[in-house]
């Protein structure tokens, strides 16, 4: 997929190509607080203004997840693990470009590895939650980190089919070692109580019921912030510029020294270890670790919150994953409450998403991120002309 | 909330005292509905569910809540139970767990159903054991013959199984075979999972020594040949399948083209949907087999009647109800199944009481859940140390379009437990059509 | 012995069923470099709508022709109407316009045609022939589905290599302007590369339903199995369809009838074989020179 952007003689559609990296990268490539610095309030440090962004979704998270009810409390627990692996995700497709169908297997190394840990003889203390939660990334970053040997050769169509190999395939270990894994059942996560913490800190905040639901939704919020704030900083890093390079100008970055096939297992092995988290807060909310939960419809579904919300950005990702976990119930109970009986409402949901990745393409090929960046420098670039032509006049 | 729901159900206490056996609850002490528990209002009962609607195991599957829809549909109309409709929600999990994990939040979190009913599969459902015993919401009659979910009711105290369990299957299979064909090579076709497994182990206890070859298929996984060719490679002459119809039907398939030819097939319960199996492998017989039906002769286990019994009261039973409620298809085992399933349900709601709390539905099915008569064929193994379902099945053989009793019913249970010959009569409907169990306290 | 080849027969025809589909994956690939993920989806609509002709007392030929022909108008009209927009654009959008084509359609079947079994006949024999007295796993049901996937690769190949049609597709596929200059209908030949994709998606969807049973997502596992067939062939090579399917149906059947509970190994070895046929031939096996730009 690297070559997507890089202008080939034997490309289709050779007018566009000069526009296609714009298009395709809008939402990544955004321009830098420096340059738009003299209006901003922003701290000047890359890492102040992240901590600061951080503090605020913090308590944002917190308002949100209070004022909601619990359902909903559940299903932005859900967003949590979407929005993490599809973070990891963009910075490998996006800023690398380096496509992958595989990351629902890499959720499953990490959920298997929770799993594991969090088994333990009755009356048996498992390691703490944090210390899990890092083994499993650890563990999935060992995996995507030979699956990214491997896939640094490939390209375009055949990365695509491997890691689609990947997808379907390493979940079938799973049935396969059942002694180990559970075979097809699974393994039972039985998430750890909440602390006492938690719950003193949940009746001050808003005085309701810190139940396990919500304890899991504050699990996964943290997970998500930690996630990326540390991804944020690295794009902005020579890291994310280097990822760039490799994307954009493969032969100058060569020329210039850089060893393309290390940067791209790096990105592999980024995205993997946000994948991996992912995995184990999945197992966490599902409480189920089972062969059926990493089909190749997760890492389809990820692949797509990435391209819908904008290909590059975390805004982006998380955008699209909220549509992954909201949009399906919305059409079901929308169709219920035009009468469809309740088998027909769920047959008309796959439709419909369906149809809204279509219809976004078309008409928002750079995402949602992308499309309004695109826009708001469209209108920019119009006044600052309008400005010029009234000042020269 | 409570009061408020004491006051406007002044007007139904009329109605509710004059219950008679029409609209069930025969205990009814008169008094006035009351908004007893979290999806229990004074005039509605809501139900959840969750079912694979679309996907890879929509075919089949997903036809058993329209069955219980039906006959939930049926019951409202005459009356509902303690003057209360049902409302039966379900929804669609794809057959993944996470998604059942979900839907199922939603049905218990936002729909506040009352209790979880049927849902369907292993892996699928073991994914909200914990959240719905947690959470304190019954989990009845779960749609999977797997020993998780009524083997430990210290651990799960509100999830209850229904069906035949996979292993006292295999049991009473085994044991049959061991009586009436000491000599037969056994050759076992196994689905690579709980249920192949613990099928495989009851079979085991019987006739160990009689197995030449035991293969495993993973769902998913069309080609079967390599597996049915290792059974004729190893000289099965006696097939056992514990597969999904599926699988029944491209066993079938595989073995034609073989020219393999057991002579007998035994396929589980879960397998031998004759109609739709028939139905599957009829064209093929057009010209391609010489015999009416490949699966005729067959022999296969019964815990519930089935659409090719249609002198049976309860399919006649079932087949009107399912006239009567206008939906799509025809009447199929798996809407007889998910229509035996609302029966019980009926009859649990019904025995936990006119204002019943989560914790009586509960224990209402464990003190008189045993005793219950309707269209399943062996009782029930409900009490306070056991959730598993019914204990028992029958034999048959499969004639054309219809089967034949080949050994009545048998009852037994996990582990060692002894395999009897049932004592019971078979139930017949009553002329309502919806049971009528008094309330347990 | 006859476990033996028996096993080796039944992962001929599967490796065939393969083959099938990964030709129509080259073909769209050489004439406007997407991979269709939809491909499956089409395919089992076609399949669908010929079900419903025999079902109305049509004999399999009828249905079979009509299929095709549907199968063409929906290539050509998801091309015109869906793909057009996104071509040339960045190529991760053309991916998930057909990954949600291939949800749209599946859910549509469902929603029309009810998401049940329904068996599909075959116009031939599903008995296997006998040699002697033992009778091998080679049914006139396989001989029809090898002998029509070698026929649709020669046509393919002849296609490519001796009309000026497939020429002209292949220019536009490869560089536009170019082609334009030559005097190439550019637009025309995308459509056109779709609609015989399509075409021979629903051959392979037919192919694959004859003596087995339909559902909307029957086509599902065709789908990876079929990619990783044309993966390994090279993507760019009807040649390279037919042998990389092959090799997998062959290497999958071995596995799942010779390594105790092998059959949960299947998906595994479709990732071994793949990574390691790409671990030492990036671009597949039959990878042309330019294949790795691509």
């Amino acid at each position: 997929m690297s070559e997507s952007q890089t202008p080939a003689p034997d490309r289709p559609a050779g007018e566009l190509i000069e526009e296609a990296p714009v298009t395709a990268t809008a939402a990544a490539n955004v321009p830098s607080a420096q340059a738009t610095g003299g209006r901003s309030f922003l701290p000047k440090s890359t890492l102040l203004r992240h901590l600061l962004v951080l503090v605020l979704c913090a308590v944002g998270a917190v308002i949100l997840l209070e004022i909601t009810d619990p359902f909903t409390n559940s299903q932005l627990a859900s967003l949590t693990y979407y929005a993490i692996a599809a973070g990891g995700l963009t910075v490998l497709t996006g800023l690398n470009g380096q496509i992958s169908l595989g990351h629902g297997a890499l959720m499953a190394v990490g959920a298997y590895t929770t799993a594991l840990f969090l088994q333990t003889e009755r009356g048996e203390e498992p390691l703490p939650l944090p210390l899990i939660l890092l083994i499993s990334v650890v563990t999935a970053t060992v995996v995507g980190a030979l699956v990214g040997v491997a896939a640094a050769r490939l390209h375009g169509p055949y990365l695509a089919g491997a890691t689609l190999a990947l997808a379907v395939g390493l979940p079938g270990l799973a049935v396969y070692f059942q002694g180990t894994f559970g075979g097809d059942q699974g393994l039972r996560v039985r998430a750890p109580q909440p602390p006492d913490a938690f719950t003193s800190f949940i009746d001050f905040v808003s005085g309701n019921a810190a139940t396990g639901t919500k304890w899991l939704a504050y699990v996964g919020t943290i997970c998500l912030l930690i996630t990326y704030f540390l991804l944020a900083n690295l794009m902005r890093s020579r890291i994310g510029r280097t990822w760039r390079a490799v994307r954009d100008q493969e032969v100058a970055a060569e020329l210039a020294g850089i060893n393309l096939g290390a940067w791209r297992v790096l990105a592999f092995v980024v995205s993997a270890a946000a994948a991996g988290l992912a995995g184990g807060v999945l197992a966490l909310v599902v409480r189920l670790a089972a062969p059926s939960g990493f089909s190749l419809v997760l890492s389809l579904s990820l692949l797509t919150a990435i391209v819908l919300g904008g290909l590059g950005s975390l805004l982006g990702a998380l955008l699209g994953s909220a549509l992954l976990v909201f949009l399906p119930p919305f059409v079901t109970d929308l169709g219920g409450s035009f009468g469809l009986d309740n088998t027909k409402a769920a047959q008309i949901a796959p439709f419909v998403y369906g149809v809204v990745l279509i219809v976004a393409m078309i008409f928002a090929p750079a995402g949602f991120v992308g499309t309004v960046r695109l826009r708001w420098m469209t209108y920019r670039a119009k006044r600052a002309a309008a400005g010029r032509a009234t000042n020269g006049g | 909330m409570s009061l408020l729901a004491a006051a406007t159900v002044v007007s139904t206490v009329a109605a509710c005292g004059g219950s008679n056996d029409d609209n069930g609850g025969g205990g009814s002490t008169g008094g006035a509905n009351e908004a007893s528990a979290p999806g229990i209002t004074a005039d509605s009962i809501k139900l959840g569910a969750h079912f694979p609607l679309t996907g890879v195991a929509a075919p089949g599957y997903s036809e058993i809540p329209t069955g219980a829809q039906a006959y939930f549909d049926y019951v409202n109309k005459n009356g509902g139970v303690y003057d209360r409709q049902i409302e039966y929600i379900y929804k669609d999990d794809a057959y993944n767990p996470t998604n059942t994990s979900q839907v199922v939040n939603q049905l218990v979190l936002e729909d506040e159903v009352f209790a979880i009913v049927g849902g369907l599969g292993t892996p699928t459902h073991s994914a909200v054991l914990d959240f719905l015993n947690s959470e304190g919401v019954p989990d009845l009659f779960v749609s999977s013959g797997s020993r998780l979910w009524g083997e430990e009711p210290g651990t799960n105290p509100y999830t209850f199984g229904w069906q035949t369990d996979y292993e006292s299957e295999g049991k009473i299979i085994g044991q049959y075979i061991a009586d009436e064909f000491p000599d037969a090579k056994v050759g076992l076709f196994l689905q690579d999972d709980d249920f192949g497994e613990d099928g495989e182990k009851g079979i085991r206890q019987f006739v160990d020594d009689q197995i030449v070859a035991a293969e495993r298929y993973t769902p998913g996984n069309t080609n079967v040949a390599p597996q049915i060719s290792a059974l004729q490679a190893a000289g099965a002459d006696f097939v056992v399948g514990f597969n999904v119809p599926s699988y029944t039907a491209l066993s079938q398939l595989t073995a034609l083209q073989l020219g393999y030819k057991p002579q007998q097939w035994f396929y589980s319960n879960v397998g031998s949907d004759p109609t739709l199996v028939g139905s599957l492998l009829q064209r093929f017989s057009q010209g391609a087999v010489s015999d009416a039906s490949l699966l005729d002769g067959a022999l296969t286990t019964d815990y519930l009647p089935t659409v090719d019994e249609p002198d049976n009261p309860w399919v006649q039973l079932f087949q009107k109800v399912w006239d009567e409620s206008g939906q799509e298809g025809e009447l199929t085992n798996y809407r007889i199944y998910g229509m035996a399933q609302a029966y019980t349900t009926i009859q649990a709601l019904q025995a936990a009481g006119q204002n019943p709390t989560r914790d009586d539905l509960v224990e209402a099915i464990e003190t008189v859940g045993g005793d219950w008569k309707g269209p399943v064929l062996a009782p029930f193994r409900y009490s306070a140390d056991s959730h598993m379902g019914t204990n028992g099945m029958s034999i048959s053989r499969l004639t054309g379009t219809s089967s034949e009793e080949v050994v009545p019913v048998q009852t037994t249970d996990l582990e060692n437990a002894d395999i009897k010959e049932y004592d019971g009569k078979p139930a017949t409907p009553p002329s309502s059509g919806i049971p009528d169990e008094p309330a347990f306290k | 012995m006859q476990q033996f080849v028996n096993v080796t027969l039944s992962g001929l025809t599967q490796g065939m069923i393969y083959a099938a589909f990964a030709l129509a994956l080259v073909l769209i690939w050489r004439s406007t470099r997407i991979v269709n993920f939809a491909q499956g989806s089409m395919a089992a609509a076609t399949a669908f709508i010929a079900l419903a002709l025999i079902n109305a007392g049509q004999s399999y030929w009828v249905a079979l022709i009509v299929a095709l022909a549907s199968g063409f108008i929906l290539g050509a009209v998801v091309e015109r109407v869906i793909v057009r927009p996104v071509e040339g654009g960045p190529e991760l959008n053309a991916v998930i316009v057909t990954l949600g084509l291939f949800v749209a359609i599946q859910a549509l079947i469902a929603i029309i045609f009810g998401s049940s079994f329904q068996s599909f006949p075959t116009p031939f024999g599903v008995r296997g022939f006998t040699i002697g007295d033992t009778t091998i796993l080679l049914t006139p049901t396989s001989v029809y589905i090898i002998v029509s996937v070698l026929i649709t690769m020669a046509l393919l190949v002849a296609l490519f290599r001796f009309t000026r049609v497939g020429l002209a597709m292949r220019a536009s596929a490869f560089g536009q302007e170019v082609a334009r200059l030559l005097g190439v209908r550019v637009g025309r030949m995308l459509t056109l590369g779709w609609a015989l994709a399509a075409v021979v998606g629903s051959l392979s969807g037919l192919l694959i339903a004859g003596g087995g049973f339909i559902y909307p997502a029957y086509m599902d596992s065709l789908i990876v199995f079929g990619f990783v067939a044309a993966v390994l062939g090279g993507l760019d090579s009807p040649v390279g369809a037919i042998v990389g399917g092959l090799i997998l149906g062959l290497a999958l059947s071995y596995v799942s009838g010779y390594v105790e509970r092998g059959s949960a190994l299947v998906n595994v070895s479709a990732l071994v074989i793949l990574m390691v046929v790409l671990l030492v031939r990036p671009g597949g096996l039959f990878a042309s020179s330019t294949a790795r730009r691509a």
